[in-house]
């Protein structure tokens, strides 16, 4: 009886995995529930099919159908991605989320959002646990290239500073010497830093941690002298430690820091979207269209490029896959790009960040949007 | 014959091999599936499985190593410093907690009440709590509070305490101390002929002479006469004292014991010193009684009827579960990734992140922890044969 049972049961198991295998291969689903996480990875090209190349098309698709985006983000970084006391999602980054779930479904709460450490973020976007990753990100050569992922357009350029106690008497670089410094693995920081401290032959040693949290709670008790990451990043903790004002960023800039949204190498559309969602920020702010004028601006305005911009003229939405007023809806409910600067960043927050560097090309910055046409 | 014969879809040994074999068919292509799926979604992403990226320059840094590294060094000597640094973690833990596991073991067998009871809470409140509330515990709550490096407490030696840890000092080796490792492999030579010759006599006489304290005296013997021979005729002790001092930013010089590794051993050793001493206890208990009213006859004292008759008899039963113990031990180091030691994880995943070879740097790291643990395996094995019962 019993052998009967085990032979009943090798049967089925070998059914189960057959099955398993025809429902990756041709539609997405159908296997068991523990076959299926494993094929989430292969499921989105191939069900793409006859298409021009692998995967074109599908992270729209799989985001239509799942009913909202899937975004991951930072949880630690106020002023960029953090927890509210709420519990909600805030910052720069968070409101891109918001921008591109609003320019799919015209609802920007249709997000979910994934947060994530700096070392867990590529794995989780080369598995397809997110859709997209805005997370204070470094577009690097390295990175676009062997990490299978592409970078969007960049939405905050940073530089690279050091936090140091006002206190310990260090003012510049050199002053490191022989110093610990607190770093946050599987970031450029990491990286830079050494770069840095090998070419002017400072003698320092790293304290690596997972999170920011950690990181700068090391600090806090005082196991490093200093602490390294984005400037912006560094003047976002600095109001979380017990006394800001015993801590001064020091002058020095380590790097370029152009930080933006990434997505998997192989769907086109899906990063075009991503792109100039981003776009569509800056081209209103460089029109002066911001959300409380963009019904106005909508009824009234007989300028082409606003018209191409809000859906009224030349099927704009289309071409990316989605409808002709993703921009409307993406200014219209987060913003244009100095709104949600201002909004996370600005004179009326804790930061208090000056634009700089990310000011439109017009104000003498760097972000410069091509048109929408 | 023809009346026996059974249609071979009705003989239960034929059926019993179908079924193994299709079992083992099922396993076999439900991995290939998932090799095949992996490959695939690698080479989707351009990111087919190479080692090729171990040759590159690392490009980062790392806080502690034990072999000489720098951000020029490749990522395979940065996976080296790793595997080195998880090693002396766990090798240091293990010798340690083994230790500090018996006494609190044999303490738990007290009759006296205090000394009982203190082993019991221990026990108790360490086993039950997780590791890694202690790892936090040993790290935030003790090593980070030391005093900072300004109002650091020196103590004799002297010795630097301060929240960048401990540093005391430390004998460096000088120009002779090559010549020294000589005289301390001849000690070993002659301490295990000593060894050998006297286990001889003690086998052919019947009575056992000392033979552990004999070539312990005889190897220490040999060091101390190497010493001051080397000493005397090459004008330079083996060992220089190095005693730190502190410098700017940091302390140079002597040992230097950082809060992440002492955090991470003093976790370690007290927590799997807490499972050690259950284990003890156990073997120790399972010695019948009669075995050491027996030895009390015979006129043993307290001390020689456990090392003499308990302990020879308990470690049959304490061997087993104490390799688990060990492998647990070091595979629980790769939660020095919480608290910033650069073990072997923790550096695996630096060069995870910094390469995006995911498969890779891990079927390396499941290889090293595997390799580890068998070897500890091994040794615990051959220990447990050598030790077994002889059964006449």
């Amino acid at each position: 009886m019993s052998k009967r049972v085990f032979y009943f049961l090798g049967v089925l198991l070998v059914l189960g995995v057959l099955l398993a295998a025809c429902g990756g291969g041709q539609a997405s689903s159908g296997g068991p529930e523990a076959v299926k996480t494993v094929i989430v990875t292969v499921e989105a090209p191939s069900s793409g099919g006859s298409n021009t190349a692998a995967g074109y098309g599908t992270t729209l698709k799989t985001v239509k159908d799942r009913g909202y985006l899937i975004c991951g983000v930072n949880a630690q970084l106020p002023g960029f991605g953090y927890v509210d006391d709420q519990g909600n999602y805030k910052g720069f980054d968070v409101d891109y989320c918001h921008a591109v779930a609003a320019a799919i479904f015209g609802d920007p709460s249709k997000v979910e959002f994934r947060p994530l450490t700096a070392k867990e973020r590529f794995t989780a976007l080369q598995t397809g646990e997110i859709d997209v990753l805005i997370r204070n990100t470094t577009w690097t050569l390295t990175r676009d290239t062997d990490l299978g992922t592409n970078f969007a357009a960049t939405t905050f350029y940073d530089g690279q500073g050091i936090l140091v106690r006002k206190d310990s008497g260090i003012t510049k670089l050199e002053d490191l010497n022989g110093a610990k410094i607190c770093v946050a693995t599987g970031t450029t920081t990491e990286l830079n830093l050494a770069d840095q401290m090998a070419a002017r032959g400072i003698d320092y040693t790293p304290v690596v941690f997972e999170t920011a949290d950690q990181v700068f709670g090391a600090y806090e008790e005082g196991r490093c002298d200093a602490v390294t990451t984005d400037k912006s990043g560094l003047v976002s903790r600095r109001v979380t430690l017990k006394n800001p004002d015993d801590h001064i960023i020091l002058d020095a800039t380590l790097s370029k820091e152009p930080l933006g949204p990434v997505v998997r190498q192989g769907d086109d559309q899906w990063y075009d979207i991503i792109n100039w969602v981003v776009f569509a920020t800056f081209t209103g702010e460089e029109m002066g269209i911001n959300s409380k004028n963009v019904d106005d601006v909508k009824a009234k305005t007989d300028d082409p490029n606003v018209k191409k911009l809000l859906g009224l003229e030349g099927e704009m939405g289309q071409k990316l896959g989605l409808g002709d007023d993703w921009a409307y809806n993406v200014i219209k409910y987060v913003g244009n790009y100095a709104e949600i600067y201002e909004r996370n960043l600005g004179p009326g927050t804790p930061f208090n960040l000056p634009r700089g560097l990310n000011s439109s090309w017009k104000d003498g910055g760097l972000l410069y949007a091509p048109p929408i046409r | 014959m023809n009346e026996t014969s059974v249609p071979f879809w009705r003989d239960e040994r034929v059926l019993q091999w179908i079924a193994q074999i299709v079992f083992l068919v099922a396993v076999i292509f439900f991995l290939w599936y998932l090799y095949h799926n992996m490959i695939t979604a690698l080479a989707q992403r351009g990111l087919l499985p190479s080692f090729h990226f171990l040759s590159l320059t690392a490009g980062f840094d790392i806080g502690e190593h034990l072999i000489s590294y720098s951000r020029n060094s490749t990522y395979g000597r940065a996976f080296i410093v790793g595997i080195l640094n998880t090693l002396e973690v766990s090798a240091l833990g293990i010798v340690f907690a083994t230790i500090l596991g018996v006494i609190i073991g044999v303490m738990r067998l007290s009759t006296n009440w205090l000394i009982n009871k203190i082993a019991s809470i221990y026990i108790e409140i360490i086993r039950n709590v997780p590791l890694l509330v202690l790892l936090v515990f040993w790290y935030t709550g003790v090593f980070l509070q030391f005093p900072r490096l300004k109002e650091a407490k020196i103590l004799a030696g002297p010795t630097i305490i301060s929240n960048r840890g401990v540093a005391m000092p430390w004998g460096k080796p000088t120009a002779t101390w090559h010549a020294y490792l000589y005289v301390l492999l001849l000690g070993l030579i002659l301490a295990a002929i000593v060894w050998w010759r006297l286990t001889l006599i003690g086998k052919r006489t019947g009575r056992m002479p000392l033979v552990t304290v004999w070539s312990t005296l005889t190897f220490l013997g040999v060091a101390l006469v190497g010493w001051f021979a080397i000493t005397l005729f090459m004008h330079q002790a083996p060992l220089a004292l190095d005693t730190p001092e502190i410098k700017g930013l940091r302390t140079v010089g002597g040992l230097e014991l950082t809060p992440e590794f002492m955090a991470l051993f003093s976790g370690l050793v007290f927590y799997t010193a807490a499972f050690i001493a259950e284990v003890v206890r156990a073997g120790i208990q399972s010695v019948s009684k009669g075995q050491i009213e027996a030895a009390r006859a015979l006129g043993l004292n307290g001390f020689q009827t456990l090392r003499l008759v308990v302990f020879p008899q308990a470690l049959r039963v304490i061997v087993p579960p104490m390799t688990s113990q060990y492998l647990n031990l070091t595979k629980n180091s790769s939660l020095a990734v919480f608290i910033g030691f650069p073990d072997l994880y923790s550096v695996a995943g630096t060069i995870h992140n910094q390469t995006g070879r995911a498969v890779e740097v891990t079927t390396l790291m499941m290889a090293v922890y595997l390799s580890f643990s068998l070897l500890t395996s091994v040794f615990m094995n051959w220990y447990n044969k050598k030790i077994r019962l002889v059964e006449r």
